[in-house]
């Protein structure tokens, strides 16, 4: 591994998302467009938008990244550019950090713009700080940029890559404790839920919610979602073949 | 590869001595042609650039490569020419490190194909045009360069190699099919490659490009590069300092241009091929 390769990835995976505007336009305006109509849907409710609120702000940027990132080194595959870098000096996780440098440092943008929204003029009431959220659901834009890295290694095109949205981060989203608290869940799916990234994610994001301060058990949340990223990344180097058929 | 040039030449002699049937010597040396590819890996395991001996490459449970061997001499330019489907990829890919191989040995350099070492040493140009078609010409560059450590003045250099100065600022995807083969082709010439195996460079190329290509290849000849060059033009084939003739997986045969034209009596490169697949043929039916 080689830092200055890890940025030269970064900065190229940033420089094709600038020539794309409308890819940046919808990354940064959809999550604001769905926070403003949950806030619409709950209007004569406020409490359930203060409760969900938060945790919804984490959800966005884990779905797009992860579909972002499974096209991307998708076309990396099958434009050749990956066989070509896989000839130069470049370590496997040079190219799987420096996406995941790139996407999570356009998500800071993403969620800060969502969340700033989402305190500012819908009035949504946190007990945390908002930089928490801003980390956590930074965190999760990363975690989908990671999964999105792996995954992509089984899709063999551009039809199989958007499929494994719904195959990978809908049950996590059932089950995460945002449509039941993962508590009140039947034994086995409580299990499952444990295993899941996301319900780790969304456990921290909703203690955000009610707790104010800096929790340690905001942190342990945070620290698991890290572990998950890291051992996804680890996937992802894994299957990442220098030689293939 | 001098050393079976010797042995074709021996054996040339001996049948000359024998006299007799001329046909026979044709024979004969089309035979050896076969068997120098054959044993180019054991005598040229301390020579040879790249050194392929015995390589098999298996897909789809079809054998690609059946166990092929041949060495390319360093500072030539080595064309590597046969129909499409032949296996040139193949073997090319395999030369680079990203083959998968079933049986055999690949040495660049010494070294086995596609270790970390050689990554960097060895340039690529891909069939397919590998770069970002969402950047421009200049960004796609500078960015294989940083991964190659190569400092930022080969960027230029590369550009005016392949005549793309003027479409630095242009989004590769703007580009037509030709510019597209030059992008792709100055990435491989980025940083200080000592073998270049470039698989079908001068596609969809007008013909005073490719002339300045070709040229450009023996620039770096000249300059101790080793090139490894596909195509499947035929014409392009005299601009090489040796030949490898492919067909099926296998090699049909190995000489100089002259050397070839020598061999099979023939007055171009593409009379030659076509002699020796009806040899090569003749030889299937004769065994079948």
């Amino acid at each position: 591994m080689n830092p200055r390769i890890t940025l030269a990835t970064a900065g190229r995976v940033l420089r094709q998302l600038r020539h794309d505007p409308r890819t940046i336009g919808l990354l940064l305006v959809v999550p604001v467009v769905l926070v403003t109509l949950l806030r619409l849907v709950y209007d004569g409710k406020p409490q359930i938008f203060d409760r969900i609120g938060a945790p919804l702000l984490g959800v966005f940027p884990l779905i797009t990244m992860f579909l972002v990132t499974s096209i991307a080194t998708l076309r990396e595959r099958t434009s050749g550019t990956l066989e070509r870098l896989l000839t130069m000096p470049l370590a496997k996780l040079d190219l799987l950090l420096g996406y995941a440098l790139a996407f999570g440092a356009f998500a800071v943008l993403q969620v800060a713009i969502a969340t700033a929204v989402a305190l500012g003029p819908l009035g949504l009431h946190v007990a945390g700080p908002a930089w928490l959220i801003l980390v956590l659901a930074v965190a999760n834009a990363v975690l989908g940029t990671a999964l999105g890295l792996f995954v992509s290694a089984f899709a063999a095109s551009e039809f199989q890559a958007v499929q494994f949205m719904p195959a990978v981060i809908l049950p996590q989203l059932l089950l995460c404790g945002l449509l039941l608290p993962r508590g009140q869940m039947q034994t086995v799916l409580r299990w499952v839920s444990n295993a899941l990234p996301l319900s780790y994610a969304i456990d921290g994001l909703t203690r955000v919610t009610s707790t104010p301060g800096v929790p340690g058990a905001v942190l342990a949340d945070l620290g698991i979602v890290l572990g998950c990223i890291v051992a996804a990344l680890g996937l992802g180097a894994a299957t990442l073949r220098r030689r293939t058929a | 590869m001098v050393s079976s040039k010797v042995a074709v030449s021996k054996v040339g002699g001996a049948v000359t001595e024998t006299g007799g049937a001329v046909s026979k010597v044709g024979g004969a040396v089309t035979e050896t042609g076969g068997t120098v590819s054959e044993t180019a890996g054991a005598v040229t395991g301390t020579g040879g650039t790249v050194v392929v001996d015995g390589l098999l490459v298996v897909r789809g449970g079809i054998e690609v490569l059946p166990g092929v061997s041949c060495s390319v001499q360093p500072g030539t330019v080595t064309g590597l020419l046969g129909p499409s489907g032949c296996g040139k990829t193949t073997l090319m890919r395999a030369i680079v490190g990203v083959q998968r191989i079933a049986g055999g040995s690949v040495q660049v350099l010494g070294m086995p194909a596609g270790s970390a070492p050689l990554r960097g040493r060895v340039g690529y140009r891909s069939q397919a045009s590998a770069v970002y078609a969402d950047l421009t010409v200049a960004e796609n560059l500078r960015y294989f360069a940083a991964v190659l450590h190569a400092p930022a003045s080969d960027v230029d250099r590369a550009l005016a190699d392949v005549d793309l100065a003027p479409q630095a600022n242009q989004l590769v995807g703007s580009l037509s099919g030709g510019q597209l083969a030059r992008v792709s082709l100055a990435s491989a010439l980025l940083g200080a490659p000592e073998v270049l195996v470039l698989d079908e460079p001068t596609v969809g190329l007008d013909p005073v490009l490719r002339r300045d290509l070709w040229a450009l290849f023996h620039r770096l000849a000249d300059a101790g590069i080793t090139i490894f060059v596909s195509s499947h033009v035929m014409d392009e084939a005299t601009r090489c300092n040796r030949l490898f003739l492919m067909r099926t997986g296998r090699f049909l045969a190995e000489d100089t241009p002259a050397g070839l034209l020598r061999q099979t009596g023939a007055d171009d490169i593409e009379t030659a091929f076509l002699r020796l697949i009806d040899a090569a043929r003749e030889r299937e039916g004769a065994s079948a």
